[in-house]
């Protein structure tokens, strides 16, 4: 809902108000939305000009004219009782928006407030609160408005006010929800410790983030009011005295045989003005909740032509020896407005066998870009801009090609390259127990039995330093610790004996208790098994401790490649000694970190923003 | 900085106890601070170190009247608080403030950072061209353009998103900001940055810090006193330097040993130590 608030602004200020206009602008710009808008509005406009526009009395009787066909004394023709059709349509225009009006209002005026202070609140009002609304939506509504309609007598208005409570638990719940889900964002916190009260907190904070789903709401609900109304009259059960046009319905649809005509006239307009509303509603949805999607309506450049099977290329000889080698590597984005951003430039280094290399880098460095397109992860719309990617002799991606051919990574990865991401519980999935998202990878890949792929399972689980490896097998995902998570995608990283593992901040969502022990699991099993790893982290202390060799990434280029005590001793690049300078170990308590020299590397406050706008495209 | 310890206290918590309510209607409250004692003298920055879990955010809450006091007492400017209603929370609020983890969370987004800063200065009645000056001081203060006014707080990085959350709680010149994890989401560079202005504004205003954090690296830099949280106690507390660096509690020392510092050969000793000290601590349990 957070990322609905921003287009729906409201609040005091110059850009509340822009805000507002190009939401009223989208809403106009799509052809949907601006046909409902035209026909709501010529009803709206004959209904309020009824008196003007009718061409008579809608309840004068003309006995000897009964049932005429258009022409004549009338446009639309007569009804049953001689009573000219089109003032008829006209002045029901008038009641059946305005009751359409009254459900709306009545829902919105119990609906909204009780969902505000429910989802606000909790407690013993939300509790109580939500019976009502159960025992409302349990209520057949046509049911209870006959009922009324039998105690009250028939009136139009009392029915509407009645189906107005019968539809406000769906504005309750939409109210609820919405304010739950901001109700403990921090910025009510700060609000709160300001001193502002729960009536501003919620008129300020909150309320801006229910206003979108109610007007879509509403413009839903009047429709639904509009077939509720007019099917209450076509029962006969409305207010005979007042023109209607389900009153006109149902004397059309008594009189279906004879004039057919009279029928055809009161249901299309029910059915134009329901529809509109529809149509109103949906268009206020994409113009109002839709606007960031459209930044990622973005041209595929894989066309059909990438299905075909590529031809291995060569590699450069004398360079087969690399375990991994990335040269010049370069990735990029199509922009909406065209051309195309490049998060990652040139970018060259090297991974030997039993290797631990570091990607150091801050948000926007391109980093796991990087490691992303080593895996062949990258999102479809990505491009890669030129340079190559080489796994054990072997091209992934080729001098010229401009993507990652997935038929050329998808053998290698999880049996030759496996992964091991940030989050350990975001990529362990909850519906399966730890034992089968480690046995099934091992019987597909190793083609093994399942009772040998368990009893692997089993041993890996021990060797990362599991203490009870039985239980963490039968466990689900959410009944063990993040630190043990992380060490069992570990031990399905290395489950198929890869040669490399590209490890994507394995340690950032760790305790620094926790990561200690994860960082030793992976030492000890990269000495033991020989193998390569790239590290991407930002901790320089994570690279002190794991790493052989490091490259440093600033905005998506390479700035520094070297063996890990030659960069984090003597760094070259003023962007490293920035860096190292930012670390706070071995510093002077409570002395300037970066003095004006030392800042002149870093990126400006623009190009940082632009930094995490191309880091929020590429997720 | 004995000076400071020395003149009467901002800030005193005392035997402060935190309980959230069980699950369902007959489940046992789950307590998350037992009996937990700080003090903060005017002008002292209090780091609070301890791992997830361990009950320093929720002691930060407590202060600002977020989290139910279950027993004991939060003393501020000599008076009770521990229970504040909404009233006093008003008057409090012009001398206690906040900063807390995630920039892109904490700002309002759909209102401009002007209004985003006038927003406290309105409720302690100060508008207008009055509360616009305060606005235009305040972004100045934290090295912003003052052009940021009629801005989003989404055209910012997180970085700038923080010193906007910083500008709002100096708004009204407190005297205690409680900072919670102020720079746990920010890049190496950016954290530095907003230390070294939160370090500026203390020798510019006077302030004290409740300064949480799970980085003993950080916290020794920015903090006077050092206080150590674990499983909803404090194990240790004491100057800076002494807990950060020659702690006497396993626990702080643990902590210590894990932290990996950026030299890989100190690291290999770092390791080897920490790894002795949970053999040792093996052995005597």
């Amino acid at each position: 809902m957070t990322e609905v608030t921003p287009n729906v602004a409201q609040s005091a200020g110059q850009a509340g108000v822009v805000v507002r206009a190009s939401t009223w602008h989208r809403l106009v710009r799509n052809p949907m939305g601006l046909t409902a808008l035209v026909i709501l509005g010529v009803i709206v406009l004959i209904a309020v000009l009824a008196p003007l526009v009718a061409p008579g009395d809608p309840n004068f009787a003309d006995i000897g004219n009964v049932l005429a066909g258009p022409g004549g004394g009338s446009w639309l023709g007569t009804d049953s009782a001689g009573r000219d059709i089109a003032s008829r349509l006209v002045y029901g225009a008038q009641v059946t928006l305005l009751s359409a009006a009254l459900a709306a209002a009545v829902a919105i005026a119990i609906g909204l407030p009780a969902g505000l202070l429910a989802g606000y609140y909790g407690g013993t009002f939300d509790g109580l609160a939500n019976w009502t609304t159960n025992i409302l939506l349990a209520l057949p509504s046509m049911v209870v408005l006959l009922a009324v309609r039998a105690a009250i007598g028939p009136s139009t208005w009392i029915a509407m006010v009645v189906f107005g409570v019968l539809l406000s638990p769906g504005y309750y719940r939409l109210t609820r929800t919405a304010v739950q889900s901001v109700r403990n964002e921090l910025y009510v916190d700060a609000a709160r410790v300001s001193g502002l009260s729960d009536g501003r907190i919620i008129a300020r904070h909150i309320f801006s983030v229910v206003r979108a789903p109610i007007i879509i709401q509403t413009a839903m609900v009047c429709g639904v009011a509009i077939s509720i109304q007019s099917a209450l009259e076509f029962l006969g059960l409305g207010d005979p005295m007042v023109p209607t046009w389900g009153v006109m319905v149902a004397d059309g649809f008594r009189n279906i045989y004879r004039a057919p005509l009279t029928l055809v006239w009161p249901s299309a307009a029910i059915a134009v003005t329901i529809a509109a509303f529809v149509l109103l509603g949906n268009a206020l949805r994409d113009s109002l909740e839709d606007l960031e999607k459209v930044k990622e309506k973005r041209a595929r450049p894989v066309g059909p032509a990438a299905r075909r099977a590529v031809p291995p290329v060569a590699v450069e000889s004398g360079t087969e020896h690399h375990l991994l080698k990335v040269t010049g590597l370069g990735i990029g984005y199509p922009q909406p407005g065209g051309g195309r951003k490049t998060v990652v430039d040139g970018v060259s280094f090297h991974v030997d066998r039993n290797e631990v290399l570091g990607i150091v880098g801050e948000s926007g460095s391109g980093k796991t870009q990087t490691a992303f397109a080593i895996l062949g992860l990258l999102p479809d719309n990505a491009i890669v801009t030129g340079g190559a990617i080489q796994f054990d002799g072997v091209y992934t991606v080729a001098p010229d090609d401009d993507h990652v051919h997935q038929d050329r990574l998808a053998p290698l990865r999880g049996k030759r390259i496996s992964y091991i991401p940030q989050e350990p519980m975001s990529n362990l999935d909850p519906a399966f127990t730890v034992g089968s998202q480690l046995t099934r990878p091992m019987v597909r890949i190793l083609g093994i039995t399942k009772a040998a792929a368990r009893d692997r399972a089993l041993n890996l689980l021990a060797s990362v330093g599991i203490p009870e490896p039985q239980r963490t097998y039968d466990a689900y995902p959410h009944e063990i610790s993040g630190g043990m998570a992380q060490r069992v995608l570990i031990a399905g990283a290395i489950s198929c004996e890869p040669d490399l593992i590209i490890a994507d901040e394995p340690t950032t969502a760790l305790d620094v208790t926790v990561q200690a022990e994860v960082l030793d699991v992976l030492r000890e099993l990269q000495s033991r098994l020989g193998l390569g790893i790239v590290v991407v982290t930002h901790n320089f202390g994570v690279v002190a401790d794991i790493c052989d060799r490091v490259v440093v990434m600033q905005n998506g280029r390479l700035v520094e490649e070297g063996p890990v005590r030659a960069i984090l001793r003597s760094p070259q690049d003023p962007y490293t000694k920035v860096l190292l300078a930012s670390m706070l170990e071995n510093k002077p308590p409570m002395t300037p970190l970066l003095t004006e020299e030392k800042l002149s590397p870093l990126l400006t406050e623009d190009e940082l923003v632009q930094a995490e706008e191309s880091l929020e495209l590429t997720t | 900085m004995s000076t400071t310890i020395e003149s009467p206290d901002l800030l005193t918590v005392d035997d402060l106890v935190v309980e959230y309510p069980g699950k369902g209607m007959f489940g046992r409250p789950f307590r998350v601070l037992h009996d937990v004692c700080v003090r903060i003298a005017p002008g002292e920055t209090l780091g609070l170190v301890g791992e997830s879990g361990s009950g320093k955010t929720t002691l930060g809450r407590a202060v600002l009247g977020l989290a139910p006091v279950t027993a004991g007492r939060i003393t501020f400017l000599g008076k009770d608080i521990s229970h504040a209603g909404r009233r006093q929370r008003q008057q409090l609020s012009q001398h206690l403030q906040v900063v807390f983890q995630d920039p892109y969370t904490s700002l309002n987004p759909a209102m401009t950072v002007g209004d985003i800063l006038s927003e406290p200065l309105g409720i302690q009645g100060i508008t207008g061209a009055d509360a616009r000056r305060r606005v235009q001081e305040l972004l100045d203060r934290v090295h912003l353009p003052v052009d940021a006014m009629s801005r989003l707080p989404r055209e910012f990085s997180g970085g700038q998103r923080q010193r906007i959350a910083i500008a709002r709680a100096l708004a009204l010149r407190p005297q205690l900001i409680v900072c919670d994890e102020p720079v746990s989401a920010l890049d190496l560079t950016t954290q530095a940055r907003v230390l070294d202005l939160l370090l500026e504004i203390q020798q510019g205003t006077g302030v004290s810090y409740l300064f949480v954090s799970h980085d003993l690296d950080v916290v020794r830099h920015i903090s006077h006193r050092v206080a150590v949280m674990h499983r909803g106690r404090i194990v240790e507390q004491g100057e800076a330097l002494k807990v950060t660096q020659t702690p006497d509690h396993p626990y702080t020392q643990r902590l210590l040993l894990a932290s990996p510092v950026p030299d890989p050969d100190r690291q290999a000793e770092r390791r080897s130590a920490r790894q002795a000290h949970a053999a040792s601590q093996e052995s005597a349990a």
